[in-house]
């Protein structure tokens, strides 16, 4: 690691040393509405639920190293992957992007001093962090952790003694977190841009924030809605689900599925920000079809909320809503590859620069497109029949929420560090650590596809002998992913501390965050800058860049 | 932002408007209880929406101001309302046809 | 590490509160929207039972409730009017007097509920129980939609004490009353849910 003397820009305290409140220490932290700390605080709590749950992976891939049971029993199976699943989804991957950078970096970047609700924002981080704490406890109470997988299917859910009723007000409680969060971006968004700052001159981040906000409002509350009438159900046998009532349980999966799709949407759509965001950078270029990938955002958005009944397939529907929704599956993929052709178009002649956030990106961009086309796969009914509930299904999302969003999320991490601490880390190490937790995700998951197509059902901890050889490849896949996934942390946690000192913009970004200061100053700007041109526009600007010799 | 935006929503709704407003709600309440007694068949439940409908417009546009409000408010309820509409149409595709 | 405040300045922009408030609004929107789905739904397939079951509600009260929120919805929109011509007391006695509608809509559920209650008509009573299905999954619905709808005029109720005690310590006045306008957009919302709640389930003759 090279100990070049960097050119410091930081002049001012930053926003570590100003707080927007009187106090000291870690309270000025917990009761702080500075959009940026409250993006930290996001950071490092979302982090550990991360390490939770990688870990109950962890036990989960050693459970299928063999046959019939090699650590746990059936019951403990059942309860390590619904918390994997619930902790994932709910405390990891949905709140990620937008409550850790679209925090951080949404007013920087439309020239903001903060969001416009800045309590609300605390408030945000409040119940997300009430919702993973009730999550958590619920795993120590008598009757362990909820065993019904993170779906809540009635009436299982109903029935099982396990403890259903704290996870699902914890998921009540993250979902409020998240709508709140939406709301705030929205409003900011149409609100508190710069001036000069038009829609069509607002970065892909910030478009891709604002159509996850709207899904974030409008798809929530019906998981919320849905969760409340498990409680009730459990409570005061209300019935509406349950078949011994004349309930519907496959209108439980309907309503499930309308907030539980979109949600996806609500994880892809910014690391699809980030990945518009990095390649310029990286590739020197305007990014191509600005305004295409704006409007896919939106689209996807849209379209998104069409197709949820692709996940009951062989519930029970109708014929006529399995065409629907099949067709429908097949149309909302057409904005996605809209953003792939034109990531893959802005690299066409550029000058790559191959830093680690770039590399996430091809990742991202490889195992995103790997997790489309199988979705597309799954979305065909003759083929749906064979492969659902197969461990081909379980591939495919891990695909798109993990070797996407997930390496969304690490790439992000990546490209803003230096501005979010004005200090880099150790590119060679994040390069090394790149590199094998790519080579450990897909040797943990692409093994899944081939044992789905042959038949190996998800969920079940116990399998055919025939199935072995493709568990064990995945399990020490998982390791060697955990491996990389320890050393990349390490090396920022380093980087944070140890770290050489970063200029105002390493990489030569031109959107607005890399005229701040690294780390920014409370307020952003002293004065809001005043825009008069896109926010990928390479013409005229003088990059300074400076970063660690190789 | 400078303050002028503070001051923009000077537009008073006059109390008069409010209760003839209001009198045209008890109206239509009172229409949709009369008609409540008569068979429509399945036509029913579409009349009692329909004139629900009728008193949101009302209450949406003088109580809430959205008559008076900036043409974005007016986009997003729509947003808001098709994304509603959408879900109730998609899920009775399953419903409606021979499961 | 030290900390050191600096002033954090902050421009009003009421504008901005009221789109914030209608988003937050959409959300209560879809909220009761899942269960609307799950009516729809229900209704559809169990279009006798609906009917029949409906019969046990009593219409009038239903439609006095509906008077009720319509008017409550009234004077508080009225209470802007107040507010913004500088009529202070005037905007707290409609204030107070839209709480006092809605205690008297909460007093006729009660009796409503305590009625149906006493027949055994609840999730789990008896004589619901040994009712067909669809007049089962009828009154469950019945139960949670008037009962989130009733907690929300509890909210509601609540919010404007807050706005009463704001009116009090000046916080709003003539010239800042954006809160004043979100608490009764919210009380709209409550007044709108209930007039399609009145005619799903009181009117299907």
């Amino acid at each position: 690691m090279a100990n070049v003397a960097m050119p410091a820009d930081k002049i001012e305290p930053s926003f570590f040393e100003v707080s927007t409140n009187k106090h000291k220490g870690i309270l000025s932290w917990l009761l702080t509405v500075d959009h940026k700390r409250i993006g930290l605080l996001y950071l490092y709590t979302m982090m550990t639920f991360f390490a939770i749950a990688v870990f109950f992976g962890f036990l989960i891939r050693l459970e299928l190293l063999t046959p019939g049971k090699t650590i746990v029993g059936a019951q403990t199976y059942n309860q390590l992957f619904t918390l994997h699943g619930i902790i994932m989804i709910f405390l990891f991957i949905i709140p990620g992007l937008p409550a850790v950078f679209g925090n951080f970096f949404l007013p920087i970047m439309i020239g903001a001093k903060d969001v416009i609700f800045p309590r609300l924002n605390l408030l945000s981080w409040y119940l997300f962090i009430s919702g993973g704490i009730i999550a958590a406890v619920s795993i120590f109470l008598p009757g362990g952790p909820a065993d019904t997988g993170w779906m809540f299917y009635i009436p299982y859910s109903v029935r099982t003694n396990t403890n259903v009723f704290p996870a699902l007000i914890a998921a009540f409680l993250l979902g409020f977190s998240s709508i709140l969060t939406g709301l705030n971006f929205i409003t900011t968004i149409h609100r508190m841009r710069a001036p000069g700052m038009t829609w069509f001159k607002m970065p892909l981040f910030t478009w891709s924030l604002y159509a996850t906000g709207w899904v974030q409002i409008l798809a929530t509350p019906i998981i919320g809605i849905t969760l409340v009438l498990v409680m009730v159900e459990r409570f005061f046998g209300v019935g509406i689900f349950d078949p011994a009532l004349g309930g519907d349980p496959v209108l439980y999966q309907h309503l499930f599925w309308i907030y539980s799709h979109p949600a996806v949407y609500i994880m892809i759509l910014p690391a699809m920000g980030v990945v518009s965001e990095i390649i310029p950078v990286f590739a020197r270029r305007t990014i191509f079809g600005y305004k295409f990938i704006a409007f896919s955002s939106l689209a996807i958005a849209l379209f998104g909320s069409l197709v949820w009944a692709h996940h009951m397939f062989t519930a029970g529907m109708s014929d006529t809503a399995q065409f629907v929704f099949s067709f429908l599956t097949f149309a909302v993929s057409i904005p996605s590859a809209i953003k792939v052709f034109n990531w893959v178009s802005t690299m066409y002649k550029g000058s790559i620069q191959p830093d680690p956030p770039f590399l996430y990106v091809l990742s991202f961009i490889f195992q995103f497109a790997i997790g489309g086309f199988t979705g597309l796969m799954l979305g065909a009914l003759s083929v749906n029949i064979h492969l659902t509930d197969t461990s081909f299904v379980v591939a495919h999302f891990h695909y798109v929420m993990f070797g996407g969003t997930g390496f969304g999320i690490f790439a992000a991490m990546h490209y803003w560090f230096p501005k979010m601490y004005g200090r880099m880390y150790n590119m060679k190490v994040a390069t090394w650590a790149w590199a094998i937790v790519t080579i450990g995700y897909n040797t943990l998951y692409f093994p899944m596809f081939i044992m789905g197509y042959l038949g190996m059902p998800r969920r079940y901890y116990d399998y055919l002998p025939q199935f072995q050889v493709y568990h064990v490849i995945s399990t020490v896949g998982s390791w060697i992913l955990i491996a990389g996934l320890i050393m990349m942390f390490t090396n920022l946690v380093i980087g944070m501390r140890r770290g050489s000192l970063a200029p105002k913009n390493p990489w030569g970004g031109v959107t607005l965050e890399w005229q701040t200061q690294s780390p920014p100053i409370m307020e952003n700007f002293h004065t809001i800058p005043e825009i008069n041109k896109g926010p990928y526009d390479y013409s005229e600007y003088e990059v300074v860049i400076a970063k660690e010799a190789k | 932002m400078s303050d002028h935006h503070n001051h923009e929503q000077a537009h008073v709704v006059e109390y008069g408007k409010y209760i003839f407003v209001w009198i045209s709600l008890l109206a239509f309440t009172g229409i949709t209880v009369s008609v409540a007694g008569i068979n429509f068949g399945n036509w029913t439940i579409v009349i009692a929406l329909l004139i629900a409908s009728v008193k949101s417009w009302y209450v949406l546009n003088y109580f809430m101001h959205l008559k008076y409000e900036d043409v974005v408010f007016k986009v997003f309820i729509f947003v808001a309302l098709l994304t509603l509409g959408i879900f109730i149409a998609l899920t009775f595709i399953d419903y409606s046809f021979v499961r | 590490m030290s900390s050191s405040t600096q002033a954090h300045v902050v421009h009003r922009d009421d504008y901005g509160s009221r789109m914030g408030m209608w988003l937050f609004l959409f959300t209560e929107l879809l909220l009761f929207g899942g269960l609307f789905i799950i009516y729809a739904v229900y209704r559809f397939v169990h279009q006798q039972e609906f009917h029949m079951a409906a019969q046990e509600l009593n219409t009038t009260i239903g439609m006095v409730n509906t008077i009720i929120l319509l008017t409550s919805s009234m004077t508080a929109a009225m209470s802007i009017t107040a507010m913004q011509k500088g009529n202070t007391r005037f905007s707290m006695a409609l204030i107070i007097v839209t709480i006092l509608f809605a205690f008297a809509f909460m007093v006729n559920k009660y009796f409503e509920w305590s009625a149906k209650i006493h027949h055994g008509i609840f999730p789990g009573g008896k004589e619901l129980l040994a009712k067909p299905e669809g007049e089962i999954l009828y009154f469950g619905l019945y139960y949670v939609m008037t009962g989130l709808h009733a907690l929300h005029v509890i909210v509601g109720v609540t919010i404007f004490l807050f706005i009463l005690a704001f009116i009090r310590t000046g916080t709003i006045h003539q010239h800042a009353y954006v809160k004043l306008e979100n608490a009764a957009l919210y009380w709209h919302l409550v007044d709108l849910i209930w007039i399609f709640l009145f005619p799903l389930f009181y009117l299907i003759h």
